[in-house]
């Protein structure tokens, strides 16, 4: 699957596509196939979204999950700082990148 | 330390105006982010993994403890309660907001700090010795000479718009504690025969894809022509730099290609064309900018010695601290990197603690070392036990300086949007697997330096080992290479042979290590045994 993901213009948050809008959860994202041009020009010319990108990602009953490990790190924080990522209250959360 | 005039304190306002007028310009949609970057970019602020990311300039390292408070309150205030002391000497917050950037520049000018030119096509943070003014191997303090170059090549128009970044050094001790030969421009002070000061200039080092040591070009400019040769340097590389390929542009692939000598003949040319309008700063000016590197009031009466029952506390002291040059005081080396630490990080109440200690213990003043770590460098010998004390009571007295777990590590993948491979989980394990504080002791000074990508940020070239994280197929990979140094005695490291996953670049470091001691003579480093035996027996003991 495709999805696409950028960066929040103001606040630098990752974020990635629902279908209508932006989240900081992967898990919201969706499969845009492979015409997300003119979606992701329209995105940013809204400026809801700084370089917004497709990536590959593998659907799994968690989610998406990116195919490369950078955009798995992105996805959920430093695995140096679990009490930094997204789910700091599970221990196993950094599995999910490696 | 230095202290902004009135046009050092206009310049950085005005600078920060113009960056929020900028920032706000980019928000509205008047900007694009490919108009904007390069203007972020000339400010300190990066888009990394997670967030905007903000690198603030501490020249040569050197700070007080109200500039060191202001570091904490923006921690707290702007970040996440955290920052990260880089290997520029320099500090970076990881968890900027774009709306806040230009909030944040405001608050460091008022502690008469900024980010200008921390990143982008620019000169770079001077750096400098972090014992400067304090140890006796020294000349004397290179700093005012740092200030000097840096505020020459501060906003210098020519200048603005190089080829690539250009980093400069400049220290004054035969000891190099600064990495110089490993910058663009090194300035080494120096005496000649008739006891006048000088330097050595050495041109085109540096790590990145394609490392070199620099050679020596001159062997002594005399101090007051100090700017205009650095000039010379500039243009020369600013006329014939490669401009085909990005990563070729830097100027050691320039000497790389012409060789020391014909670079030498250029930079000579150039600077006899430029002499006769030479801009260079009047003396007067030097002597202004030294006075405020004078050395602090020190006590003659000092105590010289230091009660070291507290076998803890002696070994903090064995390890951490190094000779003053006035009697009765000590150089206090404080360790950021704790087991299971990361290495550079501190934490906004740290902080806090350690700019309180300074003003208490060394003069209100602090630097910062290219090896991430932090420095006291003028307190009484009587006062390090009560040092000691509130920096353990901290998590700030790790004992092991130089150490193998006192581990050089770039941010990486873990921050990094440039990084193939994460750098502080392989830190952290190997700093845990020689955590036994004697072990590592016996292992001597074993300088361990990683980077999450070729851009080399965590210096592993210059290791005495090195790690590097390449990309293989999509997963972490990590070569190991043997014999760097980043000090007087510079070399670059070498590769071993194909990479290792995490755990097995930590057991292939242990496998080295343990080389290392089989094959040791008395007194040898590993630096020394791994020059002595190259590097057969260790790749020998690695992939046979």
């Amino acid at each position: 699957m495709k999805i696409l993901t950028g960066n929040d213009l103001k606040t630098g948050d990752v974020i990635w596509w629902t279908g209508s809008d932006w989240s900081r959860h992967i898990e919201d994202a969706v499969d845009v196939g492979e015409n997300f041009e003119a979606l992701l020009h329209q995105e940013e010319a809204a400026r809801r979204v700084n370089t917004p990108y497709a990536i590959d990602a593998t659907a799994t009953e968690d989610g998406p999950r990116p195919a490369h490990i950078k955009d798995r790190v992105r996805a959920l924080g430093p695995t140096v700082r679990p009490d930094l990522t997204l789910k700091p209250a599970d221990p196993e959360a950094g599995n999910w990148i490696i | 330390m230095y202290q902004y005039d009135k046009y050092d304190q206009k310049m950085v306002d005005a600078r920060v105006a113009e960056f929020r007028d900028q920032a706000n310009r980019r928000i509205a949609g008047e900007l694009t982010e490919d108009q904007f970057k390069p203007l972020r970019l000339k400010n300190g602020l990066y888009l990394q993994l997670h967030a905007y990311m903000l690198r603030v300039a501490i020249p040569y390292g050197t700070l007080n403890s109200r500039q060191m408070r202001m570091l904490a309150t923006i921690a707290r205030k702007y970040d996440r309660g955290y920052a990260h002391f880089t290997t520029r000497q320099n500090i970076q917050y990881n968890w900027i907001k774009l709306e806040q950037a230009a909030d944040i520049l405001a608050d460091l000018s008022t502690v008469e700090m900024h980010a200008i030119q921390t990143s982008g096509e620019s000169i770079r943070n001077v750096s400098s010795d972090q014992y400067a003014g304090a140890t006796a191997d020294e000349i004397v303090d290179p700093r005012p000479y740092a200030e000097l170059i840096r505020q020459a090549t501060s906003f210098h128009p020519e200048f603005s718009y190089m080829p690539r970044k250009f980093k400069i050094a400049v220290i004054a001790s035969d000891e190099d504690r600064a990495a110089m030969r490993l910058h663009d421009l090194g300035f080494k002070l120096v005496r000649n025969d008739k006891g006048e000061l000088g330097f050595e200039v050495y041109v085109g080092g540096g790590m990145g894809r394609t490392p070199f040591v620099s050679p020596l070009i001159r062997d002594f400019l005399p101090v007051d022509q100090m700017f205009s040769y650095t000039e010379a340097v500039l243009r020369v590389w600013n006329r014939w730099a490669r401009r085909d390929n990005i990563h070729k542009q830097r100027i050691k692939i320039l000497v790389h290609e012409w060789g020391a000598e014909k670079m030498k003949e250029k930079i000579e040319a150039e600077w006899q064309e430029i002499l006769p309008n030479a801009s260079d700063i009047p003396r007067k000016e030097l002597e202004r900018i030294a006075t405020y590197f004078e050395a602090p009031a020190f006590d003659d009466e000092a105590a010289e010695e230091i009660d070291l029952s507290d076998p803890d506390f002696k070994i903090w002291v064995d390890q951490n601290v190094r000779p003053h040059k006035h009697p009765g005081y000590a150089i206090a080396n404080i360790s950021l990197k704790p087991v299971k630490g990361i290495p550079g990080d501190a934490s906004a109440d740290q902080i806090d603690l350690m700019a309180d200690l300074a003003e208490q213990y060394s003069f209100d003043e602090l630097r910062v070392t290219h090896a991430q770590n932090i420095v006291f460098a003028h307190v009484k010998k009587s006062d390090l036990y009560a040092l000691w004390q509130k920096l353990d009571a901290a998590g700030l007295a790790p004992a092991n300086i130089d150490l193998i777990s006192d581990i050089i590590a770039c941010p990486g993948l873990d921050y990094c949007s440039l990084a193939n491979a994460r750098s502080i989980p392989v830190a952290q394990k190997i700093a845990e697997r020689f955590s036994d504080a004697e072990a590592q002791r016996d292992l001597g000074e074993l300088k361990l330096k990683i980077s999450g990508c070729i851009n080399a940020c965590g210096h592993h070239h210059s290791g005495h080992i090195g790690i590097l994280g390449v990309d293989r197929k999509g997963t972490e990979n990590y070569q190991l290479l043997l014999g760097g140094s980043g000090a007087e005695d510079a070399s670059l490291g070498k590769i071993t042979g194909p990479g290792f996953d995490e755990d097995g670049i930590v057991n292939a470091v242990a496998t080295t290590v343990s080389k290392y001691k089989e094959l040791r003579e008395d007194g040898e480093r590993f630096l020394d045994t791994y020059r002595r035996v190259g590097m057969a027996p260790f790749k020998e003991a690695l992939y046979d």
